[in-house]
């Protein structure tokens, strides 16, 4: 098996209030492949966006990570000073914000922003990276690069607008590009070109992707693999296909159910009773436990660990646990 | 009319409805750069009826007007031209008092955000009451309060609840509190903005659900608003898809989604990212939506439509048998 | 999940509980505890609460009643503080003006005097511009361009110009029997008058801001009156600045009175004030009798200076970002 190209371990993130410290990422673990793309799922509060803010070192303050690992190829890269954490953010991870104003600077022209980024990272000459970024915004599928790479962010529609960013975030190749809600602005037309923009050019160039979402379908459309959060913790991960069809933790069972589908008769939604907990109150054992129909005294009691459940595949559930000390009775 | 015939006839009625908004600079900004008056034809001869006790979804993307007729509907904006028509009641200008008074407590609406549509600084007994009172001369006397713990428990909520404020529940609670309030007043019809789109999917699912409870329990009659389709075919008995404030399409939910007509249609469905159809191969969508102050002449549609031809650059299609679209009609598609 | 269809459901209705005393939910709020976590504020509100109090209560606390001729002595003018008189009894704590008048005791009415004017003008000029700001805001159009112009006009000149322009103005007016006993009110409305526009254009802007909002909205749909929605639904959202500008625009109200006062057109002599205690005051600083000056000047210092820490903190703590 080939080295992954992004490794996480134990990732844990804090943030001291004055009513107490608040975990809003909790003893995270995944691995991302060369190549691959990985979906990260949940629904506000469940810690997806700090997990990718602290990968690429951007928590802000007073948050923290408290602990674990973080490593890129095989280094480690939490901890790590601002300047260097700078080279690695844009050289080795690009990254997509949901809103693109946040990733382009509206007073300097587009030209001007992408040939400084690739000058920054590449020993290039200016004309070499004009002409490279040309050529980036042609595929990214904006008309008339030539032309329209001296226009300002604001003279391109947000469709257009989130393409230059693409196009900004792997302008110097990076190997992975962490993507976070990037298309959640945009109208279904738009979103599904994006999409298409995004898996394309990530594939041509072999950059791994970590999709960062709350919109179930987007990560059908796009990913490999899928990691289920809630609560701040990954509860179930595995590749899409088997994840949506046939999902073993009790809250992604909801969440599959939960979304409406374009074939579908049913009258009713499943739904899962009560909300995600605040980052406050977060119960003990399973976090899941209070809103979880098949819940037994382990439960709410023992934080479960992912448990292998078939290859590839993990779930955070005591459900999985072998041999099981059987609660059933009271699910 | 007879009661059969009420019965049948629809509760609302939407005729030629347009509404233009004036987006020109201020006065003097004009005078200085030369410029001319700008408007924006946000709704153009827009009609559709709404049957009693059904879901009638408006469905489209940006600029497509879908807001700007929920709040013609509702009387949060004057109609440039056209007709409302609600239970035989034309509600035009000139509707006043106690007539106007008993009207408006059969509509309510629900908004997306119901952090914004519901006051910070009331407690949520007191804006769930507001209805109650404004309407209190056509309503049963009885204890308001009492009714306000009804409606509390008629949302899932707990009475206890009632002496919060908005700030204090999480997103869904508070969209139950919008709809707690649109129901106090015993209405039978509500136009409901994108009402789960601020909202996680499985709180969307809940308040789909309640609403869909509500309407069996009450006869509700909806006018759905959103830009999601999944949700818009979970929810709707038949469906309009805008496009630049034209209808493109109206038909029954599911005629709409196994067999949909129009050009536009049939790219939004293809664009939908659905979880039932992983790794399908997806047609490519080209181009986006243009801007509503310059819209394309002739249908709007013709410069992503693969099925354009002279005429659609030069002719505005009419809305017949449901699709507003040259090619449907010329039996090219 | 739960799958219950709410339709066979029977609904035992619960009346809400009522909500929590105000002394409660003040305690329990963000505020007292933002308030209790500085010390500089809590110094405040006692100095700002020990000066009013003992400017409210001074014809009972004071030693003595400094207009009262009776009690006056001519020949104590100039005592210096901890002294008693030459001619009488009477020990003076801050000493004794030209008058023989005991300078604790005129402070304590004075204080009286600048806190009334400054307080009545401050609530003119709040209920003048909340009023024409909610108006301009909720209604747009030509109501607001003619307001926000005049607002506009009136804020670049000098507050204090524009009140001794509105005091001379008054003053033309007033037949001069009256003059004396007017004087007070003609300063209350000059101050409260150049001080309007603040408000006007702080409680437009979160106006405009609120009316977007979909709870007004809903309030619209039920047709509730314009003025309603103004009153019980906008009103309170954009009071908290409001306060805010209040609360300093008092100070700021004391320190225009004192000016005026002490540039002699301000309250009439038989009624001083602690600007007219000042100018008093600065005619004896050089040759010697400080205390005349020194004392109202601390005096007028501490109130406005509490007040204004109180009014910083007001928008520290109603500002939900610095939170």
């Amino acid at each position: 098996m080939t080295e992954p190209l992004l490794s996480v371990r134990g990732l844990t993130v804090e943030f001291p209030t004055r009513r107490g410290v608040l975990t809003a990422v909790n003893n995270v673990s995944f691995d991302i492949m060369p190549g691959e793309v990985l979906g990260v799922v949940g629904e506000s509060g469940a810690g997806k966006s700090m997990t990718g803010s602290a990968i690429i070192g951007l928590i802000e303050r007073p948050g923290r990570i408290a602990a674990g690992e973080i490593r890129l190829q095989g280094e480690r890269i939490d901890g790590i000073s601002p300047s260097a954490m700078r080279t690695v953010r844009g050289r080795r991870i690009g990254m997509i914000f949901q809103d693109p104003l946040t990733s382009l600077n509206p007073l300097y022209r587009i030209s001007d922003q992408i040939v400084e980024t690739i000058r920054t990272h590449l020993p290039i000459s200016l004309a070499e990276a004009r002409r490279r970024a040309i050529g980036l915004l042609d595929d990214v599928g904006i008309p008339d690069a030539e032309r329209r790479i001296d226009d300002y962010p604001h003279q391109f529609s947000g469709g257009m607008r989130q393409r230059v960013v693409i196009a900004l975030a792997l302008c110097a190749e990076p190997d992975l590009v962490i993507a976070d809600e990037p298309t959640t602005a945009l109208d279904v037309s738009v979103q599904a070109q994006i999409i298409d923009v995004m898996k394309r050019i990530c594939a041509d160039r072999g950059a791994a992707i970590m999709l960062i979402t709350h919109d179930m379908g987007v990560i059908a459309e796009t990913a490999n693999r899928v990691a289920v959060l809630y609560a701040g913790r990954v509860v179930e991960i595995g590749p899409v296909r088997d994840v949506i069809k046939d999902a073993r933790h009790p809250y992604s069972v909801g969440l599959m159910g939960a979304i409406p589908k374009l074939g579908g008769d049913a009258e009713r939604l499943t739904q899962i009773p009560g909300s995600m907990p605040r980052l406050s109150a977060i119960p003990q054992g399973c976090a899941f436990n209070p809103r979880c129909e098949r819940v037994f005294d382990r439960c709410r009691v023992e934080r479960p660990e992912p448990i292998a459940v078939a290859p590839q595949r993990e779930v955070a559930c005591w459900l999985y646990d072998e041999p099981r000390s059987d609660g059933r009775a009271h699910a | 009319m007879t009661d059969a015939e009420t019965e049948r006839s629809p509760l609302l009625d939407v005729r030629g409805l347009s509404r233009r908004f004036d987006v020109s600079q201020p006065w003097l900004n004009r005078k200085l750069s030369g410029a001319g008056k700008l408007y924006v034809n946000a709704v153009d001869d827009v009609s559709f009826t709404v049957a009693r006790g059904k879901t009638f979804a408006l469905v489209g993307e940006s600029g497509s007007g879908k807001s700007t007729i929920a709040r013609l509907i509702v009387g949060l904006l004057e109609p440039t031209r056209g007709d409302i028509v609600f239970d035989g009641i034309w509600l035009g200008q000139g509707l006043k008092g106690a007539e106007a008074r008993k009207l408006r407590r059969r509509f309510q609406m629900i908004f997306q955000d119901p952090l914004a549509s519901l006051n910070p600084r009331w407690r949520v007994s007191d804006i769930i009451a507001e209805p109650l009172r404004v309407f209190a001369r056509d309503m049963p006397a009885r204890d308001p309060l009492l009714r306000v713990g009804e409606l509390l428990a008629l949302v899932g909520l707990s009475a206890e609840d009632g002496v919060k404020f908005p700030h204090q529940f999480s997103g869904g609670q508070r969209q139950r509190v919008a709809i707690a309030r649109a129901l106090a007043a015993r209405p039978d019809f509500i136009v409901c903005d994108e009402p789960t789109s601020a909202l996680d999917v499985s709180v969307q699912a809940q308040i789909l659900n309640l609403m869909k409870d509500l309407q069996r329990e009450f006869g509700l009659t909806y006018v759905f608003i959103s830009h999601n389709l999944q949700v818009v075919r979970h929810m709707a008995d038949e469906i309009g898809v805008l496009y630049l404030g034209r209808l493109a399409e109206v038909n029954k939910a599911k005629a709409l989604f196994e067999t949909p007509r129009h050009p536009y249609t049939r790219m939004l469905l293809d664009a939908v990212p659905d979880i039932e159809m992983t790794g399908r191969p997806r047609k490519r969508v080209e181009g986006e939506i243009p801007s509503p102050i310059d819209p394309p002449p002739g249908c709007a549609f013709h410069p992503r439509c693969p099925f354009m031809n002279e005429r659609c650059r030069r002719e505005i299609p009419r809305l017949v048998e449901g699709v507003a679209c040259h090619a449907v009609e010329e039996g090219r598609i | 999940m739960t799958n219950d269809p709410m339709t066979t459901r029977q609904i035992e209705p619960v009346i809400p509980p009522r909500p929590p005393g105000l002394l409660r939910q003040a305690l329990d709020s963000d505020m007292f505890y933002s308030w209790r976590n500085s010390p500089v504020t809590i110094v405040a509100t006692f100095t700002a609460a020990a000066l009013i109090l003992v400017a409210l209560l001074a014809p009972w606390i004071a030693p003595y009643n400094p207009f009262n001729p009776a009690t006056l002595n001519l020949m104590d003018g100039f005592t210096p503080p901890m002294s008693e008189g030459a001619f009488s009894d009477n020990w003076f704590l801050m000493g004794a003006d030209h008058q023989g008048r005991d300078v604790f005791s005129t402070i304590m009415y004075g204080s009286r005097v600048s806190l009334f004017v400054g307080a009545m003008a401050t609530l003119f000029a709040m209920t003048l511009g909340v009023g024409l700001g909610l108006a301009s805001g909720y209604n747009g159009g030509t109501i607001d361009a003619v307001i926000m112009r005049i607002a506009d006009i009136q804020l670049s000149f000098p507050a204090i110009l524009i009140a001794l322009l509105i005091f001379g103005v008054a003053r033309g007016l007033i037949p001069p029997s009256q003059q004396e006993s007017m004087a007070i009110w003609v300063l209350i409305f000059a101050i409260g008058l150049s001080n309007w526009a603040q408000f006007a254009r702080t409680v437009r802007g979160a106006t405009m801001v609120e009316r977007q909002k979909d709870y007004v909205a809903a309030a619209r749909i039920m047709g509730v009156h314009p003025a309603l929605i103004l009153l019980r639904h906008i009103l309170p959202n954009v009071l908290g600045p409001v306060l805010v500008i209040g609360t300093i625009g008092l100070a700021l109200a004391i320190i225009e009175e004192a000016t005026l006062s002490f540039l002699g057109v301000g309250v009439p002599p038989t009624q001083p004030s602690l600007g007219t205690l000042i100018r008093i005051g600065q005619q004896y600083l050089f040759s010697g009798e400080w205390w005349i000056l020194f004392f109202p000047a601390v005096t007028l210092v501490l109130l406005a200076l509490s007040v204004n820490l109180l009014g910083d903190w007001l928008r520290d703590a109603l500002n939900p970002k610095l939170r």
